[in-house]
């Protein structure tokens, strides 16, 4: 075994046992913690793989910014774990079955004899002056670029649903709204009005007025 | 890199519907406060633009472009045509329909725009990513649009049960692909036709890819036994939405399907042929018998939508271009009974009354002779009964199924046609039938909608009457290719 194949198994293994940590341990943010893990641990193996590119951004994005959030979210939320592993032991039997069934077949198709080296032959080593990252934006913003733009068009979706779906529209009397164009706009004679009044002379009381009740 | 800007002029309808989208969604914080229908309007303008763009244009020949991910033929155009038709009218049931229910607001037409634009996408998709990219546009719309009524328990139910088996059915199909992906090196579909043809990939990895895209597409398609979500969302989520999720996306669900089975994976028919019989004949049997004891009208029509899936698939597994033609016939058809169907729910009901029961169709007749009558027109064509054009849909299928020699199969389709016209039936005795105490007129609450109903039900008939125009059109533009 050579020293690089020793790094890819420890990595591999790595992700295995994170990923099944994930879902086993009960604590949700120790399993979004493990899923860090195994997000780092497959970077690690993209990396082997000379996908430099692909690695970083999966640790930038996911493990820097989405997981942070996700832990966020997880920690205020406070979720009702006990309710959630409700049935779990009951469907667990079954579960394990069809999992190891599928598992077995996705062996036999995914295992050596289909995908082994000697069928796809040795991955191709890059010298030094290979880039990653051109390899990936070339093709991005020319040969795909509809797929691209379409991909925008999906996260703007997604934004338009998010949006559409959270936001409270509530009574003005409740929230008070500042209308930017009504005060910019505004000119001093709209606020200072500017009253002609009669000047006001005072009458003597009427002095017999206690006396009258 | 040499690299040639790919020719824009194919993808013209769909950059009208994006910018006009991207525009509306804008526009529609401003202009709704003032005048509450211009995004309606707006909308519906938006449609017959791209519509016009693709009449002007109308592609006679493959025309190819963006490096292999996006085609333009003649297959597409008319799909494309015939989704905005139905479209058109989904959006004119859906006006009164929100302004009734009280949740009318603008994201929902900007998000039926953006779904539209996916189902544009999907029709046209040529390669792997395009095709995942436009049938996720439409479905998160949909989620998305299943979910506006947030003070409806049912709706968000309905929405994130369909969230979580439609993102599973995505993963699903993902997986297919990638497996496709790793045993041809391709993610052109005609580039992997010709690689399964020439036999250098992996028969084995193949299959196993086949099966997974097949269960995705049926998952999306709500085939037996991947139906579950289906009854539970239509029923659940408002009825404009049911009107639009039963309609249109079975449209571009048939165009992916035709695109990845017939254009990709020829070659793999022997594999892919099977499970479509499977999904066929078992859709045809569930909906045939669990229909019958559905009260809830929207139920109903799940299952029968359901059925109707089945009969679709009959024209997909004769794999052979008659076949798919009839089967592109019948996903118009289908659509357009929908409209007739979910259009006159949303007629009839109005502020505190869904009328969406059964038994709020009983005795029809006696409060709207018309109506009842209109009823009968949509029931009858979605039983199959002459001459509606639900007949042709159904005798066509059925007759390219026993060209292809699933005698069996056919035998299958007719009897269980008979028992599903049983729940047909069952509504039409409703309204001629059964006596109701109460026997106000029953009128709809605009004049407009009485229009739209009553034209969409005719054209069913006239439509049956001289179906030969709409056949015609199916079979030469898959006989084009």
């Amino acid at each position: 075994m050579t020293f690089e194949q020793f790094i890819f198994y420890v990595l591999a293994a790595m992700a295995v046992v994170s990923g099944f940590m994930v879902i086993t341990v009960r604590n949700p943010v120790k399993a979004a913690l493990w899923l860090v893990l195994a997000f780092i641990s497959t970077a690690g193996v993209w990396i082997m793989a000379q996908a430099e590119f692909l690695g970083l951004v999966l640790i930038l994005v996911y493990v820097g910014a989405v997981m942070v959030l996700f832990l966020f979210v997880v920690m205020m939320l406070d979720i009702n774990l006990a309710k959630l592993k409700e049935g779990f032991t009951r469907y667990l039997s079954l579960g394990a079955i069809a999992a190891i069934a599928t598992f077995g077949m996705m062996y036999m198709v995914l295992g050596p004899a289909h995908f082994g080296l000697e069928v796809t032959g040795a991955p191709v080593v890059h010298g030094p002056d290979y880039s990653n990252t051109a390899a990936i934006a070339v093709p991005l913003y020319t040969t795909h670029a509809y797929a691209f733009v379409l991909a925008a068009v999906l996260l703007l979706v997604g934004i338009v649903a998010a949006i559409a779906l959270t936001i409270r529209r509530r009574a003005p009397k409740e929230v008070l709204y500042q209308n930017i164009d009504k005060q910019v706009k505004t000119q001093a004679s709209d606020r200072l009005r500017m009253v002609k009044m009669e000047a006001v002379v005072e009458k003597d009381l009427p002095e017999k007025e206690e006396e009258s009740k | 890199m040499n690299f040639v800007i790919p020719a824009f002029a194919p993808a013209i309808p769909e950059m009208v519907l994006l910018a006009m989208a991207s525009f509306i969604l804008v526009a529609d914080t401003i202009w709704s406060k003032r005048y509450q229908f211009a995004t309606y309007y707006a909308t519906q303008i938006s449609l017959l633009v791209a519509g016009y763009f693709i009449m002007t244009s109308f592609a006679t020949t493959q025309v190819i472009t963006f490096d292999g991910s996006f085609v333009r033929d003649s297959f597409a155009d008319i799909l494309k045509l015939f989704i905005i038709l139905v479209s058109l009218g989904i959006f004119l049931f859906s006006k009164e329909y929100l302004l009734q229910q009280k949740f009318f607001s603008g994201e929902y037409f900007v998000l039926g725009l953006f779904g539209v634009l996916g189902m544009f996408v999907m029709v046209s998709a040529h390669n792997f990513i395009t095709l995942y990219l436009g049938l996720e546009i439409m479905s998160l719309s949909m989620y998305a649009m299943i979910a506006l009524r947030r003070d409806s328990g049912a709706a968000v139910e309905a929405a994130m049960k369909y969230f979580v088996l439609g993102a599973l059915a995505t993963g699903i199909l993902l997986y297919g692909f990638s497996m496709i992906y790793g045993a041809t090196g391709s993610i052109t579909l005609p580039e992997i036709a010709k690689i399964i043809d020439s036999g250098k990939a992996d028969t084995v990895v193949l299959s196993f890819g086949v099966v997974f895209i097949v269960i995705g597409l049926a998952f999306k398609l709500g085939a037996v036994p991947f139906h579950m979500w289906m009854p539970d969302v239509y029923h659940g989520a408002p009825t404009a939405v049911t009107l639009y999720l039963g309609t249109a996306p079975k449209i571009a669900g048939f165009a992916i399907l035709y695109r990845l089975l017939a254009e990709g994976m020829p070659g793999l028919v022997s594999d892919w042929q099977t499970l479509i019989i499977i999904l066929s004949v078992l859709s045809m049997i569930v909906s045939a018998f669990v229909a019958i004891v559905q009260e809830n009208l929207k139920r109903m029509l799940a299952y029968s939508g359901i059925g109707h899936v089945g009969f679709l698939l009959l024209g997909v597994l004769a794999a052979n271009p008659d076949g798919y033609a009839s089967a592109m016939f019948y996903s118009i058809v289908y659509a357009i009974t929908g409209v007739a169907g979910f259009g006159m729910i949303i007629a009839l009901s109005r502020t505190g009354n869904e009328f969406d029961k059964i038994a709020d169709f009983k005795g029809l007749n006696a409060r709207n002779p018309w109506l009842a009558f209109m009823m009968l027109i949509v029931m009858f064509s979605m039983a199959g009964i002459p001459p509606f054009i639900g007949f042709f849909a159904k005798v066509i299928v059925i007759e390219e199924v026993v060209k292809a020699g699933f005698i069996w199969i056919a035998v299958i389709a007719v009897i269980t046609a008979v028992i599903s016209a049983f729940y047909y039936l069952r509504v039409v005795k409703a309204i001629y039938f059964d006596k109701v105490e109460d026997e106000t007129p029953l009128t709809p609450v605009s004049s407009e909608l009485n229009w739209a109903v009553s034209l969409v039900s005719i054209a069913l008939l006239v439509l049956g009457l001289m179906p030969s125009s709409l056949i015609e059109l199916s079979y030469q533009s898959i006989g084009v290719q």
